[in-house]
């Protein structure tokens, strides 16, 4: 049977309730990610968006529930009672940014707090354990954009730690020296679209190594001889997009692939057809096929990865 | 949840089990928070904390717990012995934890953290890291924290490199393992030759293995990126160099000089034979490199003429984010005394004969080039040159062109389109050991292809081998020389065949390798080159030339530094997304972009550093048919934190409309064009135009209506 036959429409409905129900759900799979429960509620909110369903949220509910994750430091934490760390803070800020709510933090008390992870190199740290990783560096410039305080960091050295994680093959690593990986290629080159520095990359020779993710099935892979997986539909299309190659893909056929990753009966999407459901791969499925401009969907920035609407918002809306 | 296939809910009794796990690690991790939050680090607390781990290691407090349990104890413990075996039961807990996940970050953060201590044996490191990577070959963090144990122990590069061999000899389908070899051997080389050069043994040696990877297994992708990359490292025939000026080496310039007015009329060779241009405020000097590059400016670049002080030029990087570019502008002023008309003054430039012209990767540009030309100042009374648009639109249709008569005497010689000196660049013994590489590694993809014929990465290198090898015989003194044009755009055609999924990266390497053949000599020229009858405006009796490029299904621009001349550029009916690279045009009036796939006003980007630009045909794109933006980031705005502030854009400040209003003031604010042409775009409407006659108050004429 060809994948064509098998290519159904977006299960809106379902993975509405897929995602609302993941909230309650409390076997082990839920439990092992309670860790992260502020990127898995970023990714459900900002999925939840896409699909023109974020009014089946109390917005109420989740402010009170995002503050309650914030430390004295300024930063938050992935869930009640954790440590802060960076990741859990760009989540927070962009659920914030999503709901129109940023206005209830102290952005200068969070600045504070990303300011102080950056180390002389220029790299960041993930919190005061020092851990350094390209991620970082990211989710530092992402957040301080987003507060429209990027100016309090230095950021020339950002970009030349960031530029100095380039590979032979045009992609980008965790630390200098990291072998190239989609995740990562999107975090850097996001931090370079995000701080008007996108000369640091080489767009043909990054752009075609890109578009070599894509296998026979459709899908991407995220480094060369690996299989495909659906969150590599966001790190690989998000990239292309902002360095203008997404057409260097088939892109129907990675549209086919996605949608072939749904759970049809219960909603959500899997890495891999007929593998288990998640959030996470439920927001890079749909982040993905919104870049492709799948009917029904709002478009998503590709860099900040929060809806289009929401980042013109912040940027092109009310003066500051 | 990466490769766990999906389960019915109809299976109770796995459900009843998965619940009591769940409970059991609830449990745990209860214990675990009150343990962190009451600060209590006792035996059976660390213990229990370890339980946890091995259950689940991603959860990074625990981690956290554990650091501040061993900080506690180093407060308290002086003794070595003790200290170290208290480290060595957190290498003992991060062992485990690697075993339940080894891509778990905490944990191997956990393990850097433990050996920077010092007190354990990198030995034993490096004998985990070999089980580790026998386990799972490509696991990054490991390769990652192998390069962090190489570091602390300060391996020696060639042992490593050995390593890397190993594994490639292992399975040549190890990616990670190229890759280290990559960083590894750049290593070696920058410290060895200050990362210019590589000697042609140590080279030999990496082509021989990596052709055993290739004709092992020809689809497989680790040795063709290994492969591409080698050949970048010496072969590739433009190192980062001066390519083109204008106005070009040997030429002559003659200038019409108004005192009153500072206007100059300059007439200049071009293909088309004598062609001129007015310049209201200088004569523009025009720099392209073949890479972005800073620091330009009269220290890095002399200019010496009796008409001028070198010191007071400014140079103007033309690139939207500044500071990096591939072309430099700067305008020459003549003074209003101290010349004599009827007289030819020559104009020296030397470039980069000091340092501070910086390439992107932080390396100077040592390549100093030397050029000059002389300046024929004629006459003092100002012509008239048209074109200013005050009474009829210029019209864009082709009926309105005809093929330009050229005196074959009056053509330019060859040498105007490319003939920098260059001092100093490469040696005869380099040049040819690049040569040899070259035709081996043809060799080689020739025979790769007799055993699979349709190998599409044999293709595509053999393509990218004879593209170099064109360019390395023929690049630095006469461009004509393309042996294997047409074979390259064969290979093209067929790797859109056997490989459609990426028939659109190979519709742009087509489209360049196009127009590259296009404008590497006057006879490719020629049929390109029209020249417009006048009825409308532009004409005032003359007659003007085209340079049209028009339907040839062009997708990508390329080539444009052999264009620098160029003052009417027609590429309208292809299929261009994008029009980087455009702005090295800086004599360009006239533009036809009509009936190409441009979707958004912010693909214009690069029209905003033409500030010569007077009429713009952008009828029968795709503006505004599409939700995403690819080209959002490429040019500044306050998406990016850049110069242009939202007082910039221009504000109908419904939010609506918000997005185009930024997208219009991207591509055209202080731009002074005459004419615009936009139909046929999915975004004209009403509000649209109301938008562009703001942005653009010079505008006379819109889709050939008059503007007031």
């Amino acid at each position: 049977m060809s994948s064509y036959t098998r290519m159904g429409e977006l299960e809106i409905e379902k993975h509405t309730q897929f995602i609302m129900s993941v909230e309650k759900k409390k076997d082990f799979d839920s439990m092992v990610m309670e860790h992260l429960r502020m990127s898995g509620a970023y990714w459900g909110l900002t999925t939840l968006d896409l699909m023109g369903k974020l009014d089946a949220v109390n917005r109420e509910e989740v402010v009170s529930w995002v503050l309650q994750c914030q430390h004295d430091c300024g930063g938050f934490s992935g869930n009640v009672g954790h440590d802060p760390h960076i990741l859990y803070t760009l989540s927070a800020i962009q659920i914030l940014a999503l709901l129109d709510k940023l206005d209830t933090i102290d952005a200068d008390k969070i600045s504070a707090y990303i300011v102080g992870l950056q180390q002389e190199d220029g790299s960041f740290a993930g919190d005061e354990w020092g851990e350094i990783d390209t991620r970082f560096s990211y989710c530092a410039v992402c957040c301080l954009s987003i507060l429209h305080r990027l100016d309090k960091i230095d950021v020339g050295k950002a970009i030349s730690y960031v530029a100095s994680c380039k590979n032979f093959d045009g992609g980008f690593g965790c630390t200098p020296g990291g072998e190239s990986h989609a995740g990562q290629i999107f975090c850097c080159v996001s931090a370079f679209a995000i701080s008007g520095a996108l000369t640091h990359v080489d767009r043909d020779l990054l752009g075609w190594w890109l578009c070599e993710r894509q296998v026979k099935s459709g899908g991407l892979n995220g480094r060369p001889e690996k299989l495909a997986d659906v969150c590599y539909s966001w790190w690989v299309l998000s990239s292309l997009t902002i360095i203008e190659r997404v057409h260097w893909i088939d892109k129907e056929k990675l549209k086919t692939f996605i949608l072939d990753c749904q759970d049809k009966e219960h909603g959500g999407i899997s890495d891999r057809p007929d593998d288990a459901v998640d959030v996470f791969h439920t927001f890079f499925g749909i982040a993905g096929l919104s870049l492709l401009e799948y009917p029904g969907l709002k478009p998503i920035d590709p860099a900040y990865a929060l809806p289009v609407h929401v980042v013109d918002r912040l940027f092109f809306g009310q003066p500051h | 949840m990466h490769g766990r296939p999906r389960k019915s809910s109809s299976d109770g009794g796995s459900q009843e089990k998965d619940m009591a796990k769940a409970a059991g690690l609830q449990s745990l991790q209860t214990q675990f928070f009150k343990n962190h939050h009451e600060k209590i680090y006792t035996k059976e607390a660390l213990q229990l904390n370890a339980k946890l781990l091995e259950i689940n290691p991603d959860i990074y407090t625990a981690w956290n717990y554990r650091k501040l349990a061993i900080k506690q104890l180093l407060e308290s413990e002086s003794e070595s012995a003790s200290i170290k075996q208290s480290l060595d039961e957190e290498l003992r807990v991060v062992e485990r934890a690697l075993k339940r996940n080894l891509t778990s970050y905490g944990a191997w953060h956990h393990r850097k953290w433990v050996i920077n201590m010092g007190y354990s044996s990198l030995d034993h490191e490096f004998q985990l890291l070999d089980q580790l990577l026998k386990a799972d070959s490509r696991n990054f963090n490991a390769w990652n924290y192998r390069r962090f144990v190489a570091d602390m122990k300060k391996s020696r590069d060639e042992d490593e490199l050995k390593f890397t061999t190993k594994k490639i000899n292992e399975n040549f389908s190890n990616y990670s393992a190229w890759h280290n070899r990559s960083a590894i051997l750049s290593h070696m080389l920058k410290n060895k030759y200050g990362g210019i050069s590589a000697k042609e043994q140590e080279m030999t040696e990496e082509y021989e293995l990596v052709r055993q990877a290739l004709f092992t297994d020809t689809e497989d992708q680790s040795g063709w990126f290994y492969h591409l990359w080698l050949l970048g490292q010496k072969i590739a025939p433009i190192g980062p160099k001066l390519e083109m000026s204008w106005p070009c080496n040997g030429s002559q310039l003659v200038i019409d000089f108004n005192e009153q007015s500072h206007a100059y009329v300059s007439d200049f060779d071009t293909p088309f034979g004598t062609d001129h241009c007015m310049f209201s405020e200088g004569i523009p000097l025009v720099l392209h490199f073949s890479e972005p590059v800073k620091g330009v400016n009269a220290s890095t670049v002399s200019v010496n003429s009796l008409l001028l002080q070198s010191e007071s030029l400014v140079w103007r990087p033309i690139s939207p984010h500044g500071l990096q570019a591939k072309t430099w502008v700067t305008l020459l002023k003549l003074p209003s005394t101290n010349f004599r008309a009827g007289e030819t003054y020559t104009v020296q430039i030397r470039v980069a004969d000091t340092l501070g012209i910086i390439l992107l990767n932080g390396y100077n540009f040592a390549c100093p080039t030397a050029l000059n030309f002389s300046l024929d100042i004629h006459t003092m009374t100002i012509r008239s040159t048209g074109g200013n648009f005050e009474t009829v639109p210029l019209a864009w249709e082709a009926d309105f062109f005809f093929p330009l008569a050229i005196d074959e005497n009056k053509f330019p010689i060859e040498l105007h389109l490319d003939s920098l000196s260059i001092d100093g660049s490469g040696n005869q013994e380099n040049t040819r050991w690049q040569q040899e590489t070259l035709d081996r590694e043809i060799k080689v993809c020739r025979e790769l292809l007799e055993i699979e014929m349709d190998s599409k990465w044999a293709k595509l290198t053999l393509a990218r081998l004879l593209i170099a090898q064109d360019m390395l015989s023929g690049g630095s003194i006469l461009r004509n020389k393309r042996m294997h044009t047409d074979e390259v755009l064969q290979l093209f055609n067929d790797l859109i065949e056997i490989d459609p999924s990426h028939a659109e990266y190979y519709k742009d390497q087509f489209s360049l390798i196009l127009l590259d053949k296009v404008s590497s000599g006057k006879q490719n020229l020629q049929e390109y080159l029209w020249d417009s009858k006048g009825t409308g405006s532009l004409s005032n009796g003359e007659r003007n030339k085209w340079l049209r490029l028009h339907g040839l299904s062009l997708s990508r621009l390329g080539s444009l530094e052999q264009l620098l001349w160029v003052q009417r550029l027609d590429i309208s009916h292809n299929r261009l997304q994008s029009i980087d690279g455009l702005e090295a045009l800086q004599l360009l009036g006239c533009l036809n972009l009509s009936h190409n796939l441009l979707a958004n006003f912010t693909a214009l980007g690069p029209l905003r550093q033409i500030k010569t630009l007077r009429a713009l045909n952008i009828a029968d794109n795709k503006i505004g048919a599409h939700t995403v933006n690819s080209t959002r980031f490429s040019f500044p705005s306050a998406l990016n934190n850049s110069s242009i502030s939202n007082a910039d854009t221009t504000r109908d400040a419904d939010e609506e409309n918000l997005e185009i209003s930024w997208e219009i003031t991207i591509a055209f604010k202080g731009l002074h064009l005459r004419q615009l042409d936009i139909a046929g775009n999915p975004a004209n409407d009403e509000k649209c135009r109301r938008l562009l006659m703001k942005t653009l108050p010079s505008l006379k004429w819109l889709d050939g209506t008059s503007v007031n």
